[in-house]
């Protein structure tokens, strides 16, 4: 058999899960720590295949604790990490999440949902984590989260993740699904993927104060081994790193650690407009439910009813001017995802009474049918009266 | 003795720097030990190794759990990370793995290590991961006011266990070398010397070394279990301790009021996680 090339380009047959290994390699990430979990393991497996073919390191860890834990200590030896996991692994992964988030680490965390709660539906799809990419970490924080809708996007979406998580020096979650992950489809990958950079120091080591952030709220980062021998903890620190055990150094911290995320919303923020334009009811949904709230639109269209497509692509820090335009100009919302409402809560605080909002809610097992939306979409109208 | 104790006028305290301060973040300092405390001489032990080894600085990273060991990391001048409890294996790997010049090096307790970071102990160990643990086992959980850990000793008093220890503890030397450790030593902070010269063989060589330093815990397990003070716990060292290189690790169990064996286990070479799988990757393009 001929050697695969290093980098793959062109076009490609493949699934969610390998599109996000793929982005993930195109992007320039050499280090993979995971856990095997179902529908995760084609990433792991692919990463597993392709790290070593160009001198990467993956590595299978004992469990999701220490495969994020080994994350953000590879990140920190100065390369670009990830992993991968389902649910179950989600939950184990927050503990060192949050380290990621108070040390200000790169990395990257692709979520391949399932039906939950506990280990619920290893093999069918869900979007049930979509709050707990939001808080399931302890303590206040904003943190990116991306939610493709095709295995191209996975692809595209990862790319993004590891540029914005090296911007703002933040974990960024890719928040696929099981449909996502395992459905095969084109994907089309360029022949030059930029590789984003990772700020580093301007000054020599002893004037150097690894947490006093650039003018953008982000700090310069010095790895180790860079003869700048800094100081990092996971508990609250000062601009030299060290710990700084008060209410107001705390303060001070935490909200930097916010607002650097939530002051660019414009670089992270992105959406899909369908047949807005002239829509009385538009569907707001994300991932794998606004590929069937594609199909529910065109079906309402046929009937007459002027439904239009809202798709949420950046789902944490959660989109509110989008969603507000769109909720002022709507008769009714009508939210689709595969969980009990939960993007529906934040659909709902943004469109604050302006227009109705009815879910169209499966616990997980499956996707909706468009028939299912198209019923949502009459309720709303029926509301909105 | 009666009546009141004679007024004395308190000696002027100038504290002597410390002889390896060019380790140290002396911005930080004092520390937050007790008095009495091991972790001191642990510190100094491993910053006279390190002076004795002369390694570029720039090329060690220390990494710590959560716990009074834990704080090692933010007390040396040196890329050092403070993480999650029990995670510092875990997040060593992933920093080794990244860049394998780096020399790491995990400085933590036996709960942090032991408790919740068990699983990843025996996995870094099994992987053999060029690393050395540094775990300071004083047989209770310090920080946190003296609870119960993986090492307490059956019937010892913690405040999580009021009644006397009924869980039969973790031998680490003997865990450490199951679970595959390259070089595995005991020594305690009495032996400064000769515990500082095995920090220097595990410095030095490859593979998972593991060093274990039974410390003093004035302020909670040796307070709540009459041992008296730092000092005291020294007497008893002095005592108890018996040296007997080599010996098998299954018969180094800590049993309080009884002789407990100290020194080096094991010291052996076995390729590292790193040298294999790049034997692994040079296999594969030697088949291209």
């Amino acid at each position: 058999m001929p050697p695969k090339p290093v980098t793959l380009s062109g076009v490609h047959f493949m699934n969610g899960d390998e599109a996000v290994a793929e982005g993930a390699i195109a992007a320039g990430c050499t280090f993979f720590a995971a856990y095997p979990i179902t529908p995760q393991s084609e990433i792991a497996e692919r990463m597993a295949r392709r790290l070593p073919q160009i001198g990467g390191m993956f590595i299978q860890m004992e469990d999701e604790l220490a495969a994020m834990a080994a994350v953000v200590g590879a990140a920190w030896g100065g390369v670009k990490a990830m992993t991968a996991t389902s649910g179950p692994g989600f939950s184990l992964m927050m503990e060192n999440l949050g380290l990621a988030i108070m040390t200000e680490t790169p990395c990257v965390l692709a979520n391949v949902q399932r039906g939950a709660p506990s280990t619920g539906l290893p093999t069918l799809v869900g979007q049930g984590d979509m709050m707990q990419a939001r808080w399931g970490s302890h303590g206040h924080y904003e943190i990116i989260a991306l939610a493709p809708a095709s295995p191209q996007e996975a692809f595209d979406l990862t790319v993004k993740a590891f540029a914005l998580s090296e911007r703002f020096r933040v974990p960024v979650l890719v928040m696929t699904d099981e449909v996502v992950g395992h459905m095969y489809e084109r994907v089309e990958i360029p022949e030059e993927v930029p590789i984003a950079p990772r700020r580093k120091p301007q000054v020599p080591p002893e004037e150097f104060l690894p947490y006093k952030p650039d003018e953008d709220l982000v700090p310069p980062m010095a790895c180790a081994g860079e003869g700048y021998r800094i100081h990092v903890t996971g508990l609250t620190h000062d601009e030299r790193g060290y710990p700084a055990m008060d209410a107001e150094a705390h303060d001070r911290l935490v909200r930097r650690l916010v607002e650097k995320i939530l002051r660019y919303r414009e670089e992270y923020t992105f959406w899909e407009e369908v047949g807005l334009e002239d829509a009385e009811v538009a569907i707001v949904s994300y991932g794998i439910s606004a590929r069937v709230a594609h199909g529910a639109m065109e079906l309402a269209r046929k009937k007459g009813l002027k439904v239009g497509l809202l798709r949420l692509i950046t789902c944490w820090p959660f989109p509110d001017e989008i969603v507000r335009k769109v909720a002022e100009k709507v008769a009714g919302l009508v939210v689709v995802e595969i969980n009990l409402g939960q993007i529906a809560r934040e659909v709902e605080r943004v469109a604050c009474g302006r227009a109705p909002v009815v879910g169209v809610y499966h616990a997980g097992g499956r996707i909706h049918t468009p028939e299912e939306v198209l019923s949502g979409i009459e309720e709303v109208l029926k509301d909105a009266g | 003795m009666p009546g009141k104790p004679k007024e004395k006028a308190a000696p002027e305290f100038v504290p002597a720097r410390h002889p390896m301060e060019k380790y140290l973040r002396t911005e930080r300092l004092p520390h937050i030990w007790c008095a009495g405390c091991g972790l001191g001489t642990a510190l100094s032990c491993f910053l006279f190794a390190l002076d004795e080894l002369g390694w570029d600085l720039d090329s060690v990273a220390v990494v710590s759990g959560i716990g009074c060991a834990g704080r090692v990391a933010g007390y040396v001048r040196l890329d050092s990370y403070h993480t999650t409890h029990g995670r510092a294996l875990p997040f060593a790997t992933g920093l080794k793995l990244a860049k394998p010049d780096l020399h790491v090096v995990v400085f933590s307790g036996d709960g942090d290590l032991f408790a919740i970071g068990g699983n990843h102990f025996i996995h870094a160990a099994r992987r053999n991961i060029d690393m050395t643990v540094i775990c300071v086992n004083n047989f209770n959980y310090g920080m946190t006011g003296g609870q119960l850990g993986p090492t307490t000793p059956l019937e010892a008093r913690c405040t999580t266990a009021p009644y006397g220890n009924f869980e039969p503890p973790f031998n680490l030397v003997y865990l450490a070398a199951s679970a595959g450790a390259t070089y595995v030593a005991r020594w305690t902070t009495l032996h400064a010397r000769r515990l500082q010269h095995a920090m220097v063989e595990a410095l030095s060589r490859k593979g998972f070394t593991f060093v274990e330093v039974i410390s003093p815990c004035p302020t909670n397990y040796g307070r709540r279990n009459r041992l008296g003070e730092g000092l005291d716990e020294m007497r008893y060292y002095a005592e108890h301790a018996v040296i007997r290189h080599g010996a098998d690790p299954k018969e180094a169990d800590i049993v309080p009021g009884k002789d407990f064996l100290i020194g080096k286990f094991v010291d052996m070479e076995k390729l590292t996680y790193l040298e294999m799988y790049r034997a692994k990757v040079a296999q594969l393009k030697g088949k291209r």
